[in-house]
């Protein structure tokens, strides 16, 4: 296969020719809804007034909670937790709380500022530490990750420590707001466009809220403007208010957000603060590992109790901890719910586990890179994962190594240390951090997946996959598999969007999972087909299998070859099917949560960078001067879209632990909604220096698509290496005899302060 | 007097003329949904994010030139005798794709691709400018692009491969130049613009008298220049801005003079205008010049426009206090002077009557033992809003301090000089001493807020080790 295939959007990416749902034409009288939200973040609605909504100018209806025909819910766990709009309790600032639908989007926007609600106030929590105080409820079942005995171990340990880190969460910024356009049809019929990572879901979703059977909606999406776990669930409910109005009007209803609007009512990445106890030998290994991971999950469950899951099951993320127990604590807060992220938990679990090496490290006076050595999964013994899955492809070693002698980090660091002697206003520090990241959802019946392919009669290819096309060139790579099967170009496949009642019950474009599920199941279409165009060729040119190839859109037969469009047309008039639907499940994985033991995961997928930074002390600003990347794809699908994975990732996790801050006023109310306010990296923000190579010795060992490895979340985890490294810098103005803790994000200011703190702390 | 109450203004290829249009229709919303052009995107609609960045060309000082800018806080009647460039425009009839186009495919630029058709505009701009651009220009005309997918190293390397080859050899916009300068130039008839319909009133003077005059009549009205801010007040707050007198087009207003010693900039002359006199004049705010906000935004905002609002975390007040800067306040035929430092009475409150409005701001040079440093501090280097903005001026003789002027922004409710550790310094030695006492009298000079951007104590704290670092410099 060709490695460096563009992505299939490119060239309409950049003429700007490429659709979108808010660049569809729309279907005559279109109407617009428009939400209003709450401004409380908790309370019970005593009155609410949209008659100056209803008088607007365009206004054709409002939508409340009395409108809802099915359930009024969108939870995705079915909790009926999550409603379209809350009959009287709001639990959050900004929780949409009407719609109002109008003839243009503007008069839709303008009048749902105009409505009149008298709330009776309740106290909120609005935080993981007023949630505690006032009794820690929470929103899913806490998990328990536990082997050995950890208490009895940390009591008798040489060396102990213990401590607490809060890390931020992460606004997803996707540049494409939530949309949804419904179109409604004869009886109970709806098309649904959605701007969704899970078509599926919106499916039920809609289905549920009017009350109707799952075979009347179908859901389409043909691409997405960025998602990140943002649209894995949270387009579920712009989705089924549009298709409520629709049906009130029975007339085509868009909805739109706001930029403000879309960050103040979707869930989030979720902060934790995490308390740690650790067990250490002399010499850095670990013996015992204890840590409660509280995350503020929002006003409902959401995605919260997987993602909470997620993140103990990285809170090991390379090392062994022969004595462990991890406990999650999803509370409940007065805040948006917060939902799906890149990593999906797993980043701050990783950011514990490297905290804690930190503290070793400087605990014992030595660099943290020896103290992670120390600690690292071995191949053959130490190498049971917390939750009891044997690691049976660990990599990280060789990595590792490769990596600190190829951007000589050694040497650098010495030197860095000596810059730091003399260094008055510019401090800097170096750090390599590995990452682990388990692949396959941990809801065991997610790894599935569905294709359909059809061969026309002029040879070219259509094909079809539960999978959502979302930047990361999803279709790019499935559309690669399938002509490499079929031994044709890649111009002859044709990706059309994906949609519900082309392949039904698709699993969420998530956990990484796109092309090794979706890729399977289009491999497996093609092997059906493949196999009846073979058995064609026997019976139609008396030859053996073994003689028969599909290559160069050619299909040989001994010496013979003749074009695959001309055994196409051959085969039809034959009457061999030629068309097929392909499936798959990922094999040997199963979970117990209520044990917490299992082999969740397939495989895992790694990686290592090394980042040097350089602070001011004047100011706290930081800035990435250099980064080295050697990562773990397998055997590549497609390496130009893979480094575009791994570089994107990489920004995307270095802005999560630095300038990305989230922050809410004493009501509740989310105060960075717009990109004024939040700051994700631009381009001179990136790294001056930034090198990234694929560890191309790797094969993944199980029977992944071709081999590869997965691609999505991994990299996004190699930033913590910026931290780190940040870390290291903070930790020179006490001659790295302090941890400086320094919580996330590490934004000018938490800098700053972690600087001024540890020189307090060393004069002490 | 003869008025025209039409906008002219070419859209790609095409001559329109447009009566019938609100006052607040941005040229995002016209594009997108009156010209079904939905190549220009919407994600942000307040001009930080760049996806609707489009290019507009206009005659200036007698040459056609192109700059990007934010379609979604432009408003439409702010584009007569402007030439509007969409990435529809880039393709060639023939199919075969822009070289700033091509490149980004060549490089796997996009991936999602929401960010593309801006993102290219934006370097599309820059290539036109400056042909051998470095990868810090390619950074810098990006500054007002997000793009969440890519960590933008492939869009970084798609601009260089070209600016490698000395930049764009064939190209649509440079081929046409002189014909769309034409086109440009007839359009224009010297006269007023008056649209007046039931959506309400844009009005274009014709010129500065013309302003004065009808600022007489409509002594309300909002001054519309660059829109960078009151594109926010109609697309996030729904704000009336109807009647709207366009002043960016009035030569007066445009003008950057040098009088005997100081720099004259008209009110209406936006940061990229005025960047090279600027940082020739004051080569201290060159790295801050290019930390207002993005390329885009110093393409439409004006200097005058970030007077006028008021913020107090504006860039411009603190450097214009440090230097000790004055407006030049017309109303009627009568000029008022009055020092920027005065201009800021309250928070968001200036001294501003009504009918009046800024037509000037001088700047006085910097003398031979003066010493002048700026720096802003913000939670992202670029295109951010200032968490603490610094200026400093001070003149030693001798020993002696003789002058100091210590203005900050975002340390109080407007832009405000640390007046207590002024005077500690003014006629005194540096020494460790003073220096020690005057930082800590900051204390006493500011209360600083908590907000989004910051908690009080970081402010107070950076105010601090910023003017600690001046100083001892100064001392050494």
């Amino acid at each position: 296969m060709n490695k460096q295939v563009k992505h299939d959007s490119a060239i309409k990416h950049v003429t700007g020719e490429a659709v979108y749902i808010d660049d569809m034409v729309e279907p005559k009288g279109t109407l617009h809804a428009y939400l209003g939200l709450s401004d409380i973040a908790h309370g019970e609605i005593i009155r609410l007034d949209l008659s100056e909504v209803k008088a607007a100018k365009g206004v054709i209806c409002v939508l409340t909670s009395k409108d809802i025909i099915g359930a009024n819910d969108v939870s995705p766990m079915g909790l009926f937790d999550d409603p379209i709009f809350p009959e009287k309790t709001v639990e959050f600032h900004g929780q949409p709380i009407f719609a109002v639908v109008a003839s243009t989007r503007a008069e839709a926007k303008k009048a749902a500022r105009l409505a009149k609600v008298a709330y009776k106030k309740l106290t909120p929590k609005l935080d993981i530490v007023d949630a505690l105080e006032e009794g820690g409820e929470q929103v899913a079942y806490s998990l328990l990750l536990e082997r050995n005995n950890v208490e009895s171990e940390i009591e008798k340990a040489a060396n102990r420590l213990d401590g607490s880190m809060v890390i931020g969460g992460q606004d997803h910024f996707y540049l494409e707001g939530h949309i949804t356009l419904a179109i409604p049809s004869e009886e109970d019929e709806m098309t649904i466009y959605s701007s969704t990572q899970h078509p599926s879901e919106v499916q039920h979703m809609v289905a549920h809220a009017l009350d109707v059977n799952n075979n009347n909606i179908v859901v389409k999406n043909r691409r997405v403007g960025g998602a990140f776990g943002g649209k894995e669930t949270q387009g579920n409910l712009f989705a089924v208010v549009a298709a409520l109005a629709a049906k009130k009007t029975n007339r085509a209803v868009k909805i739109r957000p706001d930029r403000e609007d879309d960050m103040i009512a979707t869930g989030k990445r979720h902060d934790f603060l995490i308390d740690y106890d650790v067990a250490f030998e002399d010499d850095g290994t670990i013996r015992a590992m204890d840590a409660n991971f509280a995350a503020r999950c929002g006003f409902s469950a959401d995605l919260s109790g997987p993602v909470t899951d997620r993140a103990l099951f990285h809170a090991d993320n390379c090392y062994y901890y022969p004595n462990v127990r991890l406990k999650s604590q999803p509370l409940k807060t007065n805040t948006v719910s917060n939902t799906a992220f890149r990593g999906f938990g797993g980043p701050q679990g990783m950011v514990l586990a490297e905290r804690v090496i930190e503290e070793i490290a400087y605990k014992l006076k030595k660099d943290p890179l020896e103290i992670r050595k120390k600690n690292f999964y071995g191949t053959n013994e130490r190498n049971i994962t917390p939750y009891h899955q044997i690691i049976k492809d660990n990599i990280i070693v060789r990595l590792v190594d490769e990596l600190e002698e190829s951007a000589n980090y050694q040497q650098r660091r010495k030197e860095i240390i000596a810059f730091n002697k003399t260094s008055k206003y510019i401090r800097k520090g170096i750090a390599l951090t590995p990452v682990k990241f388990g692949i396959s959802f941990t809801a065991t019946w997610y790894n599935q997946a569905g294709a359909l392919i059809h061969i026309y009669q002029d040879g070219t290819i259509l094909l079809n996959h539960g999978g959502i096309e979302m930047g990361q060139g999803l279709y790019t790579k499935v559309a690669q598999i399938v002509a490499d099967g079929f031994g044709v170009d890649l111009s002859e496949v044709k990706v059309s969007a994906t949609s519900t009642d082309k392949v039904p019950n698709t699993s969420p474009t998530a956990a990484s999972s796109g092309a090794d599920l979706n890729g399977m199941a289009a491999l497996n279409a093609v092997n059906k087909i493949k196999q009846r165009l073979v058995d064609f060729v026997i019976k139609t040119y008396d030859c053996d299998a073994g003689e028969i190839s599909f290559s160069n859109n050619q299909v040989n037969i001994g010496e013979k070859k003749i074009s695959f469009v001309k055994l196409i047309k051959q085969a039809y008039m034959a009457r061999v099917q030629l068309s097929d639907t392909g499936f798959y499940k990922t094999p040997d994985i199963h979970w117990d949560r209520e044990k917490g033991k299992g082999n969740p995961f397939f495989y895992y997928a790694y990686g290592a960078a090394i980042s040097q930074v350089s602070i001011d002390l004047l100011s706290g600003q930081s800035h990435v001067e250099r980064v080295d990347i050697l990562h773990d794809v397998g055997n590549s699908l497609n390496e130009a879209l893979d480094i575009g994975q791994i570089e994107g990732g990489f920004v995307q996790g270095m802005g999560w632990l630095t300038s990305e801050e989230l922050a809410w006023d004493e009501e509740g109310k989310l105060w960075t909604f717009s990109p004024s306010t939040y700051k994700i990296p631009l381009a001179s923000d990136i790294p001056k220096i930034f090198n990234i190579k694929l560890a191309n010795w790797s094969k993944n060992p199980a029977n992944s698509i071709k081999r590869s490895k997965a691609v999505g979340e991994p990299p996004l985890m190699l930033a913590i290496s910026v931290l780190e490294a940040i870390s290291m810098a903070v930790a020179s103005v006490a001659d790295y005899n302090i941890c400086p803790r320094l919580n996330t994000p590490a934004t000018p200011e938490n800098i700053l302060m972690s600087v001024e703190r540890i020189r307090d702390e060393m004069q002490d | 007097m003869p008025t025209r109450s039409e906008i002219r203004f070419l859209l790609n290829d095409k001559e329109v003329r447009l009566s019938d249009f609100s006052p607040s229709l941005t040229l995002l919303d016209y594009l997108r949904l009156e010209r079904g052009l939905c190549g220009t995107k919407e994600s942000c609609n307040e001009g930080d994010c760049g996806a609707c960045t489009i290019l507009v060309g206009k005659l200036y000082q007698g040459k056609l030139i192109y700059e990007s800018i934010n379609a979604c806080i432009r408003f439409i009647g702010s584009l007569d005798l402007c030439h509007i460039v969409t990435i529809e425009y880039l393709k060639s009839a023939s199919g075969k794709l822009h070289a700033v186009q091509q490149a980004i495919v060549d490089y796997h630029g996009s991936q999602c691709g929401f960010c593309t058709p801006g993102i290219i505009m934006s370097l599309y701009a820059l290539l036109l400018q400056k042909p051998n651009a470095n990868k810090q220009d390619i950074e810098m005309a990006l500054q007002g692009n997000l793009c969440r997918c890519t960590g933008y190293v492939p869009i970084i390397n798609a601009a260089l491969s070209i600016s490698k080859k000395g930049g764009l050899v064939s190209d649509i916009l440079l081929e046409q130049q002189k014909e769309i300068a034409q086109k440009l130039s007839n359009m224009s008839d010297g006269s007023r613009v008056e649209i007046i319909n039931a959506m309400g009133e844009f009005i274009i003077p014709k010129g500065i008298d013309d302003l004065v005059l009808l600022l007489e009549q409509k002594p309300k009205a909002t001054l519309l220049a660059g829109s960078s801010d009151i594109g926010l007040w109609v697309n996030k707050h729904f704000k009336n801005i109807s009647p709207v007198i366009f002043i960016a087009n009035i030569a007066t207003l445009k003008q950057i003079e040098r009088g005997e010693d100081n720099l004259i900039i008209g009110a209406a002359v936006t940061y990229s205008e005025a960047q090279e006199i600027i940082v020739n004049h004051y080569p201290q705010l060159k790295g801050f010049w290019t930390q207002i906000g993005g390329n885009q935004i110093r393409n439409m905002g004006t200097i005058g426009g970030n007077i006028a609002n008021g913020s107090p975390i504006g860039d411009m007040a603190p450097p214009l206090i440090a230097l000790g800067a004055v407006l030049n306040l017309r109303k009627g035929k009568t000029i008022r002077k009055i020092l920027v430092e005065d201009f800021y009475i309250a928070y968001n409150k200036q001294d501003l009557r009504q009918g009046e409005f800024i037509q000037s701001i001088e700047i006085p040079p910097i003398k031979a033992n003066e010493i002048f440093e700026v720096h802003k501090v913000s939670k992202r280097k670029e295109e951010d809003i200032s968490t603490v903005c610094a200026a400093f001026k001070i003149e030693i003789k001798g020993n002696l301090i003789t002058q100091i002027v210590l203005a900050y922004g975002g340390m109080a409710a407007k832009p405000t000089r640390a007046k207590r550790a002024e005077k500690l310094l003014l006629d005194n030695e540096l020494n460790e001493e003073i220096i020690e006492k005057s930082v800590q009298a900051l204390l006493q000079d500011f209360t600083p807020i908590n907000d989004v951007r910051a908690t009080a104590q970081y402010r107070m704290l950076v105010a601090q080790n910023l003017l600690r670092k001046f100083l001892v410099e100064q001392s050494s």
